[in-house]
Parts: structure tokens; sequence; C-alpha cells
């Protein structure tokens, strides 16, 4: 076969991306004005996002290797992971998984930030009960953008940064089962980021994260922004989704057998079943709702024959599966930190695999409790009402393999350790106050109140980023080589943790004293406890801005290099130097016990690396 | 039983636990059984959501207290007190107490899912055989109340951006910018909106029910006190959706309610005209959407 020796010469990095954004998003509106069939500019707007999003994508050099196949031009490599040491392969599309997750994880705190100063204005706002500080017109705005930016972050904050980095590792693979599509799972992120901040030009999206039309379909240009970014979160949850899947299922190393796996790879397994199966409704319900804004369909008005019932069906089924592929990996954070530092056998490995997948299943019988009181279906309603209450039993099953574990145990109090307790007291308070949404007489009082609000945030801010606050003081001496200040970890954990606690659960009481979601007017009586929330809310980020502070100073001002095993775990991806090596394994580990036997007697190290002297701890 | 034979080491600690477990637990049962759950008792419907507020609070208790209390204790008497690392014992698992664990959640949840669904099914069977109205939800079919003594009051709740308005079929389908009921009636409240999705949210009257366009969706309420209640919208529905707010709902005698809706009629005959008839859901003109 001859191989041309054609090859594309642009150079390949983000600037070439948004060079060639900028024109495609103006060709897309100018087409979407040429041939829309109403007379507004949502048809453009979308297919400018789309094009720009394209653009990008061929810019950062995601189009090279199919054109080159096509055309049958020489392939360019991308080169060698071992060849490209320097800072700038982190600025440059890369296939190397490890490049992946730093990527994602500066990518999403950036986001985080964001999303955060979002929450800071928004009880800046609600210091005075009438609306002076923030009229509707920004605050509706503001809830949007803080909603659907932090969903963004909340998706991917786990699997993106140490799902990436560390499934390989965790597995004994070289790389994920499909690179190109890790990358792509990445590389619209970004995009997708810029695409929401971009509804601000727009005035904004007045409907919250759900999105419920016929609001959505009221809305002006900016419901466009939350259109097409949702979608490309879809994307990156499915594409992540499926790479993850494949990964585990194919990669392991011999001698991982399934009852060898880590908890913290089941808990990517099991939040990736859910993303490949939820996202592609949400990406439906999003296309459609695309339709009736650009192309007159009417999906869901009721005036024209659609139904507003349709649009809550789809984006719940969607919706309550997502709450779970968030707070899954989170659950395997836990069930993998807590053995390490008690230094015991997780207690009933089986049972806490089965409390994961009894949780993701039951995720797909429960979505009809967001619509209690919408009017669907009242038979349904007992059904749903059981089906969700059967969601606390896997999920106390998560606390009892926890708890077991503690039992009697030689706990080493370290920072990752103090989140792992900090999320148990969290969830715990987050999971007891579901139940009181679940039953149908109380959420009529509850629904759409701060009762509900304080709920999720206990759930994904005390659940999900807890664990993620403990992934990143275990996990991140291994992918950066550099350990965090442990004094100032404690001070970081022991602020997060008073001033979320004083931020939120007044907040249950406030929604028990009818203050709904949503609004920047509330009843005067209120104001002494959303003044206290709001302080607490103030300490609260400082607590975050100690967290970034704690990343710069270990990163940048004090050369603190971890070793290889800090933390003395048995685990696999504790058995590779430090910094990692570019192909993770000198040659494919053969895995010989399981990564929690702490104190048996006679255990053998988790693999035989051939060559590479781990240090085991245990024995 | 042999299958729950318990090591000689975990004793102490768990009789320590059990007893400190028991005092706590009792202690905070009886202080949240104290409070004084809203939305209240100014209907039969908020009354019975209260009550069961009671009763999930009160079973939370133990269980909270529980959680924490294993959390704090392991904190406190399994941390390591030797400078070098050590392990812990070899536990792998102790499949009697698991099951145990799973069999006390499960008849738990059962419990409560069983407590909940009668309520339901109780409000359900009192509105088929036309007893006062206990029911919080009808869904789209309307009631069929019997009886002439407790026949239902029906009112439509019509809800555009931003503001609620009611009508009364039963009088003529006055229509009205206040809600006004009268105590100790049965009232059938069907919430339907013109534009987009609203939730018609009646506080004190535990009564909550979305406005969908296109739908008639039906609550029941039975206000057992006379006293002002708020309505508000509890669904995000545009700029304004924190000022469609109304103070001046009222639960008032018979009588009182037959002289304020007899002054609504006469005040409703000059605009009568203008107004489309009473009918189930309407359709504002044009059929096209906004944007």
């Amino acid at each position: 076969m001859v191989v041309s020796e054609r090859r594309l010469s642009l150079p390949n990095n983000p600037i070439t991306g948004i060079v060639l954004a900028i024109p495609a998003y103006f060709f897309g509106v100018w087409l979407g004005t040429l041939f829309g069939l109403i007379d507004d500019q949502n048809t453009g707007v979308i297919l400018g996002y789309l094009f720009a999003t394209v653009a990008f994508l061929a810019g950062v050099g995601f189009l090279n290797y199919p054109l080159e196949r096509l055309f049958g031009w020489r392939v360019t490599p991308i080169s060698d992971p071992a060849e490209n040491r320097g800072i700038g392969r982190f600025l440059r599309l890369s296939l190397d998984h490890k490049v992946i997750g730093l990527q994602y994880l500066v990518t999403i705190l950036l986001m985080l930030l964001l999303g955060g100063i979002g929450a800071m204005l928004i009880r800046t706002s609600l210091l005075v009960p009438d609306a002076s500080i923030t009229p509707p017109g920004n605050y509706i705005p503001l809830i949007g953008l803080h909603s659907v930016m932090m969903i963004f972050i909340t998706s991917a904050v786990i699997v993106g940064p140490f799902g990436n980095y560390l499934v390989p590792l965790m597995i004994g693979a070289r790389r994920m089962a499909f690179p190109r599509l890790e990358a792509l799972s990445f590389w619209v992120v970004p995009p997708a980021a810029v695409i929401l901040a971009a509804a601000t030009f727009w005035g904004g999206f007045p409907t919250g994260w759900t999105g419920y039309p016929p609001l959505s379909e009221q809305a002006s240009q900016g419901m466009d922004s939350y259109i097409v970014g949702f979608t490309l979160i879809a994307v990156a949850l499915v594409t992540s989704a499926v790479n993850m899947l494949a990964t585990i299922i194919g990669l392991r190393a011999p001698g991982m057998t399934w009852t060898r796996l880590p908890m913290f790879v089941w808990g990517i397994f099991t939040t990736s079943i859910l993303g490949l199966l939820a996202a592609p409704v949400l990406a439906a319900a999003l296309v459609m709702l695309a339709m009736d804004r650009s192309l007159n369909t009417s999906f869901f008005l009721a005036s024209n024959g659609g139904s507003n019932y349709l649009w809550e069906n789809l984006f719940w089924f969607f919706g309550h599966p997502e709450v779970y592929i968030f707070i899954l990996p989170a659950f395997g954070i836990i069930m993998e930190i807590v053995p390490h530092f008690a230094r015991k056998p997780l207690w009933g490995y089986r049972t806490g695999v089965v409390g994961l997948f009894g949780v993701a299943l039951l995720s797909w019988f429960v979505w009809q409790h967001h619509l209690f009181v919408s009017g669907i279906a009242p038979v349904l309603r007992p059904f749903y009402m059981l089906s969700t209450e059967l969601i606390s039993i896997p999920t106390g099953i998560i606390f009892l393999v926890t708890l077991g574990t503690l039992w009697r145990a030689r706990v080493w109090f370290t920072v990752p350790m103090l989140f792992c307790l900090g999320f148990l007291f969290n969830f715990l308070i987050g999971g007891i106050s579901g139940v009181f949404l679940s039953d149908v007489p109380t959420d009529v009082t509850l629904h759409g109140s701060y009762f509900s609000m304080a709920h999720f945030h206990y759930t994904i801010m005390g659940g999900e980023i807890f664990a993620l606050m403990a992934a990143a003081y275990y996990w991140l001496p291994k992918m950066t080589g550099k350990m965090l200040s442990p004094t100032i970890g404690r001070v970081h954990f022991w602020t997060m943790f008073l001033a979320f606690n004083s931020t939120f659960f007044p907040l249950f009481i406030v929604g028990l004293l009818n203050m709904p979601r949503r609004v920047s007017t509330y009843d005067p009586a209120l104001v002494g406890l959303n003044r206290w929330v709001t302080v607490s809310a103030y300490v609260l980020f400082g607590s975050m801005v100690l967290f970034a502070a704690n990343l710069i100073y270990s990163w940048f001002f004090v050369s603190r290099p971890a070793l290889a095993n800090p933390w003395h775990a048995r685990s696999l991806e504790w058995q590779v130097p430090t910094p990692v090596p570019a192909r993770n394994f000198d040659r494919v580990p053969v895995i010989v016990a399981g990564p929690y036997d702490y104190g048996i007697p006679n255990a053998r190290p988790v693999a035989d690396l051939g060559g590479i002297v781990g240090v085991t701890g245990g024995g | 039983m042999a299958a729950f034979h318990i090591e000689e080491a975990d004793r102490p600690h768990m009789v320590r636990l059990l007893i400190i477990w028991v005092i706590l637990s009792a202690i905070g049962i009886v202080a949240v059984l104290q409070i004084n759950y809203p939305p209240y008792d100014e209907s039969i419907q908020g009354q019975d959501q209260a009550s069961t507020l009671k009763l999930l609070t009160a079973l939370a208790t133990p269980v909270f207290i529980g959680v924490v209390m294993m959390i704090l204790y392991s904190a406190i008497y399994f941390r390591r007190t030797t400078p070098e690392l050590v392990d812990g014992p070899p536990m792998l698992g102790n499949t009697p107490i698991q099951i145990a664990w799973v069999t006390i959640s499960a008849i738990l949840v059962l419990f409560l899912a069983v407590v909940g669904i009668a309520t339901l099914s109780s409000e359900n069977v009192a509105q088929l055989v036309g007893a006062p109205g206990r029911s919080i939800g009808g869904g789209q079919t309307g009631s069929g109340t019997t009886g002439e003594e407790n026949k239902e009051i029906h009112v439509q709740v019509i809800a555009q951006q931003w503001y609620f308005t009611y009508r009364y079929p039963d009088y003529g389908g006055v229509e009205t910018t206040h809600l006004y009921l009268p105590v100790n009636h049965p009232v059938e409240l069907h919430v339907t909106s013109l534009d987009v999705i609203h939730s018609f949210w009646a506080y004190q009257l535990g009564v909550k029910a979305d406005a969908n366009p296109g739908v008639d969706n039906i609550f029941h309420v039975t206000p057992q006190k006379t006293g002002g209640f708020q309505v508000r919208c509890s669904e995000l529905c545009g700029l304004w959706h924190g000022h469609m707010v109304d103070s001046e709902g009222q639960v008032v005698s018979q009588s009182d309610f037959d002289t304020w809706i007899a002054q609504q009629q006469t005040d409703f005959e000059t605009i009568a005209k203008a107004v489309p008839s009473y009918a189930p859901y309407y359709f504002p003109l044009p059929l096209t959407k906004g944007s």
C-alpha cells in the first residue's frame, strides 16, 4: 500500500482550536439565521456553538487521525509519553491517561472556583430579604449558572481526574482501552464550560438546572448554552463510561480477579454503567428541546399537543441515576481509603460490592419521586415511595462495611481519613433527610423548599466533595509527586467540616419554615437564619481557598517530594515508583493477593512486579 | 444462637455502645417529640403531614445517633496509640451480622413504606366512599364525591406569570384574586396553568400542587381552623417567581364565606363577558410559543 507523504501541517494546540472556533461560531450563526424556521437566533446560536466545538476539537488535533486514515496520508504519531516530559504536554492533546487525569484535575478545579464564586454571590444576595442586592433579573441567571456548572463538575470531578489516572494503575494496565476516546471525554469539557458561561452574554437562562419547558422554550438565547453545554457533558459521560467499562473488563492484569479489584475501581465500574445508560436519555431530551426552540416542533408544548410531562420524565429518568453517578465513585473512595488507614481488611468485600450494585440497580426505579406533586400518575406514587426508601438498604450496606472495617482497628488519623469520617457524618444526614423527601405526605410540604436544597447539598457537597478531598490528600502525592501539607490539611478539614454543617443544617429549618428554593425575596422573619448561613458559607469558601493554597504551597513553594508509598498501603498503585513511569509498569504485573490483606499472617505482596522493588505494607 | 457468637474482645465495646445508644436515643426521641412540626394543623392534610414528619424524625433519631456514635467511638477507641504502624486484627466480615443489619434496615424501610402507603390509601378510600376528604392528591381524575352534607367545594386555581387567580364553578364560575375557603368543608382544588409550570403552595394548608398548562391537577384539602394562609409559587417560573406570593388567603366561617362569595359574584358580573367561561383548562391565544 502506498502511503502518501502529504500530511496535515496545522500546529495542534488549544490556541489553534480557539482561532478556528471563533470563525466557525459566526459561520454557524450565519447559517442558522439563513435557514432558521423561527424568526430568532436560536438556530444560529445552537449551530454556532456546535460548529465552534467541532472546530476547537479539530484544532486540538482530533480530526488528524480520522482524516489521515480516510485519505491515506501518513499517520502522525502522537508523541510517545516517554519522550514528552515537558510542562507543554499538559497543554496539548495527549493520549497518556496520567496527563489526561491531571488536565482534568486543573480544569475542574478552575470550574469549581467559578461555581463557588456563584454560590458566594447567591448567598450575598440572600443577606437581605428584599432582592435589593441582586434584582431577580440577575439572581435567576446566577442560580442557573451555579447549578449547571456544579452539575458539570460533580459529574466528572472524581471519574475525570482520579478515574482516568488511577484505574489503569490499580488494575495493572499501561493505558486505557480507548485512549483517543479518553482524550475526547476531557477535551469536550472546556468547550462545555465556556459555552455555559457564554449564556451570561445573552442574559443567562431562567430555569435552573432542570430546564423545565415551557419556561425553557420561552427563554432567550441563553437557554441554547444550557442545551449545547449539557449535551457536551452527556458526550463526556458516555465516552468516559464506555472507556472505563472496556478498560476494567478487558485490561486487568493477570491475577486481577473480580474479587481482588480495588473498591475504587468497583465504584468507577458501577457509575460507568449508570453513565452509559443515563446520559443518552438526557441527550435525546436536549435534542427535542433544541428542536422545539429552533425547528418549531412541539414535543413539550401543551398548547400544540405536546406535554411538559414528557420532559419531566425524560429529564429525571436521567437526573436520578445522575446523582448516583456522583456518589458511587465517592462510596468507592471511602471503602478504598478506610482499610488502608484502619490497617484492616475491608470488612465484607463482597457485601460492599453488592451494596454498590444495589444502589446502581435501584436508581433506575425511583425517578418519579421528583414528581410527587406534579400530577403525574397518582396511583404510582406508593411504588416510587417504596423504591426510593429501598435504596437506603444498599446505602446502609456501605455504612456497615465501612464501620465494620473501623471496628477494633488501629486507625491512623491522616487527613484523608478525617475526610472519610466527615463523609460518613454528612452523608448520614443527607441520606436520612432523603427518606423525609421520599415519603409522599411530607414531600408535599418539603418539595421545592430549602429542605430539599439542603438535602442534596448534604449528599453532593458533604458526600461527594468530602470524598473528593479524601482522594486528593490520599492520591495527589502519587499523581503530582508532592505531599500536601498535613497541617494545612487538618485546618482545612476542620474549617470545611464545621462551616459546611453550619451552612447547610440551618437550611433544613429554613425549608421547613416555608422558604422556597430559587427566590431572592423571602419572609423577613427568616433573615437571621439566612445571615448566619451566608456567613458560614463565606467561611466554607475560605476553607476551599485554604485547599487551593495548600495545593499551590506544596506544588510550587515547598518541595516535599512524595515517597513511592507514603501511606505504606498494599494496593497496586502505590507499588510503582513516584513519579509514575511513562509506561506505568516495566512488564505486566502478576497479581497474587488482594489489596486489603492487612494483618493476615504470611500475606503475600499484592503483585509480582518483576524487577521494581516496591514497598509493601502489612505482612 | 451459635451463628451470633460474639468474640470476647468485642463484648466490652458492644455493651458500652449499647448502653450509651439506648440512653441517648431515649433522650433524643423525647426531645424531638416536643417540637411542634410544620405545617401545623390548619387543615386535616397539614396535620397529617406534621404527624408523619414527627414519626419520621422520631424513627431517624436512633439511627442517626447509632451511626454517629459508631463513628465517634471508632475515632476515640480504635485510634492507633503506638508511634509505628501496626495492623489490626484481620476480620474479613461476619455474615450473620451483615444479614442482621440488612434485615433490620429492610424492616425499618418496609415499615415506613407501609405507613406511607396506608396513609395514602386511607385517604383514597375515604375519598371514594365520600367521607370528608383526607386525600392529598387525586391527580387528573375527579373525586365523584357523593352526599349532600359534605359535598366538596370545587375551586380552580389558575396560575400564570406571575399571579394566581381562583374560579368557583359551584358559584357560576366566579373568578377572584384571593382564595377564600369555608372552614370544615372539603375542597377539591383543580390546579392548572396558562403558560409555564408553576406550583401552587399553600403552606399552612399543607397543599402543594404543580400547575401545568393543559392539565387539570387535582388536590384535596379540608381546612379545620379559621385564619389566614399564604399562597406562593414553588416552581421556578421566570423573572418574578419570587414575587408570586399572596398572603391574603383566608379560611373563614361558612356564613362569612357565603357573604364573601355573594359579593364576588356581584363584582364579577361586570367583567364576566370578557372572561372565558369556566373550563377544566384554558389555552391562551395565540397558540404559538413565545420566544
